[in-house]
């Protein structure tokens, strides 16, 4: 099999679907939907073969069995969303739009497989715009609805600004070092003041598509602002991928000046996990709730990565792998629940259990495993990331850490309150969802559990992982 | 051509690159109006493209030179994108003042 095998996937098939977009008629869009889903879940399946590794255009592409494990998580993840969308894009104002959100989530899909195999900068930056332009267009995808062409232009100021502080550490770090491939910046790394700056800046970027908190406050206008499906998307597979590239980066690129990034990660890790979770407790939209409880969840990823060892590399990923199924799982009943009723705030969720019994354990299980309630998985996803940072010592951080999952667990519980003990005297009636968005929920609850019982997955992601080196 | 370059000192382009890359993020912060922040976007990009070329000239290395190229097309294509979102929100507002976009708020 080819080395770049994911990105050639995935452009055939973008350009497949291009062409059947032109030559369907007007009003028969809806029929690329099987097609684009079928073409997908093949991608996603070829996408477990074995590869080969390597390094292709003299060491700008890289290929190991760690970048082709994160394109295989995104892809499921990408998966999940596209079944979990049919229910929206079959409505009657995004009928005419439908081939186009399947052709930019694919490009963006694209650029952040390219970024994840980057090696060196000029890939990396192509890659993250690729994967972030598309993304705004979708943001602003019922351009109709003020509120969605707000986020649209919200995303896209911020992402180009922050972009634009990334380039200018990059720049100065290629100044400084004489080369933009990572292996030469890595040798040439002196650690000087420039070179610190250049870091800086560099991370400040990142930070931005990551949410990192000071630099969070753009997410949740634009995921409450977005399409639901979206924010889905743009909420777990953006910022799985930004995560990844970041630690790559963090661990190869500048592993030698782990003893600032360290300092770093420690301060934004505690204020990301603290202001996320205290700003989730008076949230009423069920969307701008998930989106701080994503900001959370970001800080205790974070937690992860200042292990740098091979134990912190696994558990950001596994982590990842995790947050992926249970929030499109929580997002998937959030979506179905807009689409049919168009409520989207907690308290229209009273006594929801009586009318729609499976939809609330669904969340349940979701809210629960985001908590990291055991035995679900997100529990042990929780466990292995504070064994990471308490490995090397971070006890202070670990014990905060712990304090912020206890707040978690209370507004998690709110919104199941709200579904299981709470009555209403116009609860939201019963409703059939269709069999696109019941296999999706269906794909999320069984990840949610096999993956918190069996410890497979867990130890195949260990093999792979290098730590730092 | 480098040896012309040569003749200015390269801190002389990293003081200036700075100091039009903090006006770029100034207007970015400061303006209202929409095309304007744009056009503080750009200024920011254009500021880190001359750096990369500076030091490009200065370590004799082409790769910041085809960087910079790279970076004027996303940046066009980050314009495009911008631009059609704000023809989007004018039709509705007829402004493109920023302070119309507070539906979305804490």
């Amino acid at each position: 099999m080819l080395v770049m095998r994911h990105e050639l996937l995935l452009v055939i098939i973008t350009v497949i679907l291009l062409l059947v977009e032109i030559f369907l008629p007007k009003d028969q869009k809806h029929k690329i939907i099987l097609p684009a889903i079928l073409l997908f879940t093949i991608v996603t399946i070829l996408g477990f073969l074995p590869g080969i590794t390597g390094e292709l255009f003299g060491g700008m592409y890289v290929s190991t069995a760690l970048t082709m494990t994160m394109k295989n998580i995104l892809n499921i993840g990408t998966l999940i969303v596209f079944i979990q969308s049919v229910s929206w894009l079959k409505k009657e104002e995004n009928k005419e739009k439908i081939s186009e959100f399947y052709l930019l989530l694919l490009s963006t899909l694209i650029g952040m497989d390219y970024m994840i195999s980057s090696g060196d900068f000029m890939m990396f930056y192509l890659g993250l715009e690729l994967a972030t332009i598309p993304i705004a267009t979708l943001a602003a995808f019922e351009r109709y609805r003020e509120k969605s062409a707000e986020a649209g232009v919200k995303l896209i100021f911020t992402s180009a600004l922050s972009s634009g502080i990334l380039l200018y550490g990059i720049s100065m770090i290629y100044g400084t070092t004489g080369s933009v491939y990572f292996t030469d910046v890595k040798a040439a790394f002196e650690a000087t003041p420039l070179q610190i700056l250049a870091f800086i800046f560099f991370f400040a970027g990142m930070a931005f598509k990551i949410a990192i908190v000071p630099f969070h406050l753009w997410i949740a206008d634009v995921y409450e602002g977005a399409p639901i499906n979206v924010t889905s998307y743009l909420s777990v597979i953006s910022k799985g991928a930004a995560v990844f590239i970041l630690m790559i980066i963090l661990y190869t690129v500048f592993a030698k000046i782990a003893i600032i990034w360290r300092d770093v990660l420690y301060v934004t890790s505690i204020i990301t996990m603290t202001v996320g979770n205290l700003f989730a407790i008076r949230q009423r939209n069920i969307k701008r709730f998930l989106a701080f409880s994503s900001i959370a969840q970001a800080g205790f990823i974070l937690l992860g990565l200042i292990g740098q060892s091979q134990l912190g590399m696994t558990t950001v990923i596994y982590f990842v792998l995790i947050y992926i199924f249970s929030n499109l799982a929580a997002f998937g009943v959030a979506g179905i629940i807009a689409n049919v009723t168009g409520k989207e705030t907690i308290d229209d969720y009273d006594g929801f259990y009586r009318t729609n019994p499976l939809l609330s354990l669904t969340m349940m299980l979701a809210l629960f495993s985001l908590a990291g309630i055991p035995p679900v998985a997100g529990f042990f996803g929780k466990f292995f990331l504070f064994a990471a940072a308490a490995q090397k010592g971070f006890y202070i951080l670990v014990f905060i850490a712990v304090l912020n999952t206890i707040i978690s667990l209370y507004y998690y519980l709110l919104v199941i309150k709200a579904m299981f003990l709470n009555t209403s005297d116009q609860p939201i009636g019963y409703f059939r969802s269709d069999n696109y968005t019941r296999i999706g929920l269906l794909l999320c609850v069984a990840g949610i559990l096999v993956i918190g019982f069996a410890s497979p997955v867990y130890e195949f992601i260990l093999n792979l992982s290098y730590g730092l080196y | 051509m480098v040896q012309n370059l040569n003749y200015i000192p390269i801190h002389d382009y990293l003081i200036f690159c700075s100091a039009l890359f903090c006006i770029g993020v100034t207007g970015v912060l400061i303006k209202r109006n929409a095309l304007v922040i744009l056009m503080s976007i750009e200024l920011m990009v254009n500021s880190i493209n001359l750096l990369l070329a500076a030091f490009s000239a200065y370590t004799n290395d082409p790769a910041g030179q085809i960087f910079v190229f790279f970076i004027m097309v996303v940046a066009a294509a980050e314009v495009a994108v911008g631009l059609a979102i704000i023809v989007v929100i004018f039709r509705t507002t007829h402004s493109i003042d920023i302070d119309v976009l507070n539906k979305l708020k804490w």
